[in-house]
């Protein structure tokens, strides 16, 4: 292999990595990144915020934004980037060496799915920059109410790779309970921590990697030993959103590659609008190499990761988390994939 | 590859390599000085004796630049607009009463300056006193922008200022008090913004890996599109009859010669390279343009019979600025790790 070959990829330890927060109004947002900011880790964040002012911290390497979501010219109603995180993000790069991680601050409505298609989307941005995971922190109060009214909380929620369950103390144990079930009857693939005031390990929401198309293995849901995915959920009761939910899919059968790549290219062309994400490892027929790919509406990102170690279980597994998602659709079409 | 036939002409051996102690974000010419302008805090200021010096301009990263050959305008995320001299003057032209960032930057044709942020774009004209050190008692005039700005061209001839952003571009004649900026529409997000020399033509860079164009005329649009990358650079050749653009693993050059422009018509490709070209400057003089590629590479190219030469030997990093001494003899190249050249072209 040339050098020039070598260099053409950046190293993925080289590129800043930056943390999304995400989290309905009030749920306790400048809370954690009060808490990430004054805790003594010895480590430099830059961080973009809305609200402008609520930070305790005196930080020259804070910058204000207006949220601007711009749509894509490419016929894609839900391909939209983040304007404003383009422009600043740039910037900051320009002082690369000043800061350690980035760390993003959405409104209380905001869609997280523009800010991690700007990652995909702007070859700037990802070459410097990489995603490394939707933090959202929720009301353990309040959030049962939001997720009603609130299409934007619940989208906070499904989008998630990590979730806070904030302000414990205010609620009994049942509530606490009840509501974990209805974050995992949304997302039973985030990891959830239970805080009061935030408090959480920073290396809980910080330096995840969640984009990683290297480290996107965590597909079993967070709180289940195995695969008794019908079963009991750790003592936790059982619900179904009405809207919103999750498939997963899974075959030990190799997969035609000829059948697959297509059928969830069509898939996520015509249900983008509602698949929110989706990941997935694949054992393809003939195929040494594991494949693996993770997407964000109509977005995709996939590539063969490593060969197949010996004895580990060639097994394909696909997840996908949306709204009103046509499970039967896809359950079928993933069947159809598997190589004669 | 094209250029690594061994029958590539080079003028790489006129080079003199420079350590400029920084990565490189753009490159000016003042006179026969070369100007390195810093991803933050200062502007490397190198004489055509060798000698360079490190002139402190901004208290944080540099967002942008422009320059006349006599002065660079510069933008901060100190929220300060900085003018720069030849002899490392510098003079605060300007600063956000909010410390917003200064995100572009350009200069007219009579010495007036723009600048932009956030939504808000500022014209500033000539001061009335061009010798005079002190600060113009001519306060800007500001328009405010549908969205964040995104790039800033000011026309060729008189004071007028094209402002690209969300959905479209605004013509705005600042003198015109009481008429209406005038809105060029076009879904999506335009990113910078470029007026041809006979002042016919407004081209913007989009998001997406595409130009969009007006013929201000009729307003009739010309969309720019096959690139595999946003593209960053623009530059019209010396005749005005060319836009040279990056974004390609070739150098793409739209044709302007005719009054329907590129419209119905392919671009011209030179230089074929298996590397993206990040940035172009067009000769002040001749229709010759230099090329740098993502690798390291740069190449000139003549327009006229695609002939090319070598000025830079392809390395591990982005070329990431160039210019051309406004007599075209000379040639500054900065990469984004900092290395710089000036090739004297005799």
């Amino acid at each position: 292999m040339s050098e020039q070959s070598l260099s053409e990829k950046s190293p993925v330890s080289e590129k800043i990595p930056v943390t999304v927060l995400t989290g309905y109004l009030g749920a306790g947002k400048t809370t954690l990144l009060n808490r990430i900011l004054s805790e003594p880790h010895g480590k430099r964040y830059a961080v973009i915020v809305n609200e402008f002012g609520e930070i305790g911290i005196d930080n020259d390497l804070v910058v204000g934004v207006d949220e601007e979501v711009f749509e894509m010219n490419n016929g894609c109603i839900c391909c939209t980037v983040r304007g404003d995180l383009v422009r600043i993000l740039d910037g900051l790069m320009r002082r690369k060496g000043k800061f350690d991680a980035i760390i993003v601050e959405t409104t209380g409505l905001a869609d997280p799915a523009p800010v991690a298609q700007t990652f995909f989307i702007d070859e700037n941005v990802g070459r410097k920059t990489k995603l490394d995971a939707v933090v959202t922190v929720a009301d353990a109060k309040w959030l049962n109410e939001r997720l009603k009214d609130a299409p934007e909380a619940k989208n906070q929620i499904a989008f998630a790779d990590v979730i806070l369950i904030n302000k414990t103390d205010l609620v009994s144990p049942e509530e606490l309970s009840d509501i974990e079930a209805r974050i995992r009857g949304i997302n039973p693939y985030a990891k959830l921590h239970k805080t009061e005031r935030a408090k959480v390990p920073l290396d809980a929401v910080l330096g995840r990697n969640a984009f990683d198309l290297d480290r996107i293995l965590d597909l079993e849901p967070d709180f289940l030993g195995g695969d008794d995915h019908d079963h009991g959920h750790g003592g936790l009761k059982h619900y179904h959103d009405e809207e919103m939910q999750s498939i997963a899919l899974r075959t030990d059968k190799p997969l035609d590659p000829d059948k697959f790549l297509p059928w969830v290219q069509d898939l996520v062309q015509k249900e983008g609008p509602n698949i929110l994400r989706c990941k997935g490892i694949l054992a393809f027929k003939d195929d040494d190499q594991r494949f693996v790919f993770q997407g964000v509406h109509m977005i995709l990102d996939g590539d063969h990761q490593r060969p197949w170690k010996a004895g580990e279980k060639r097994d394909s597994r696909i997840v996908f988390i949306g709204r009103n998602l046509p499970g039967k659709m896809i359950t079928d079409g993933f069947e159809s994939c598997i190589a004669k | 590859m094209a250029a690594s036939g061994s029958d590539t002409v080079s003028v790489v051996e006129r080079t003199r390599p420079l350590t400029i102690g920084g990565g490189i974000v753009a490159a000016h010419f003042l006179g026969r000085t070369a100007a390195f302008i810093l991803g933050e805090e200062a502007i490397v200021l190198a004489a055509p004796d060798g000698e360079s010096r490190r002139i402190a301009a901004h208290g944080g990263a540099i967002l942008a630049t422009a320059a006349d050959g006599a002065r660079i305008v510069s933008g901060g995320d100190d929220g300060k607009l900085v003018a720069t001299d030849a002899n490392g003057e510098t003079r605060v032209v300007a600063s956000d009463p909010k410390h917003r960032w200064i995100d572009h930057v350009a200069l007219g044709p009579d010495g007036a300056v723009a600048w932009s942020a956030g939504k808000t774009a500022y014209v500033q004209a000539k001061e009335s006193n061009s010798q005079s050190n002190k600060q113009s008692n001519r306060e800007p005039r500001a328009f405010e922008a549908p969205s964040t700005v995104g790039g800033l061209a000011f026309f060729p001839k008189g004071f007028r200022l094209a402002i690209a952003h969300y959905n479209g571009a605004t013509l705005w004649f600042p003198n015109a008090a009481g008429a209406a900026p005038e809105r060029l529409e076009w879904k999506g997000s335009h990113l910078g913004a470029a007026v041809s020399p006979d002042g016919r033509f407004l081209v913007t860079t989009m998001q997406e890996p595409m130009l969009h164009g007006w013929r201000l005329v009729d307003r009739q649009h010309m969309r720019m599109s096959g690139y595999a990358a946003r593209v960053m650079s623009l530059s019209w050749s010396a005749s005005g009859e060319w836009l040279a653009t990056s974004g390609a693993a070739q150098l793409v050059l739209w044709p302007f010669q005719s009054k329907d422009g590129p419209m119905g018509k392919t671009p011209r490709l030179l230089t074929p390279s298996g590397h993206r070209i990040d940035v172009v400057a067009c000769h002040p003089r001749t229709d010759v343009i230099a090329a740098g590629y993502n690798n390291g590479l740069v190449l000139l190219a003549r327009i006229e019979d695609g002939a090319e030469i070598l000025a830079k030997t392809p390395g591990d990093v982005p070329v990431t600025a160039l210019a051309w001494s406004g007599d075209g003899r000379l040639l500054a190249w900065g990469t984004e790790s900092g290395e710089a050249g000036i090739i004297d072209l005799g």
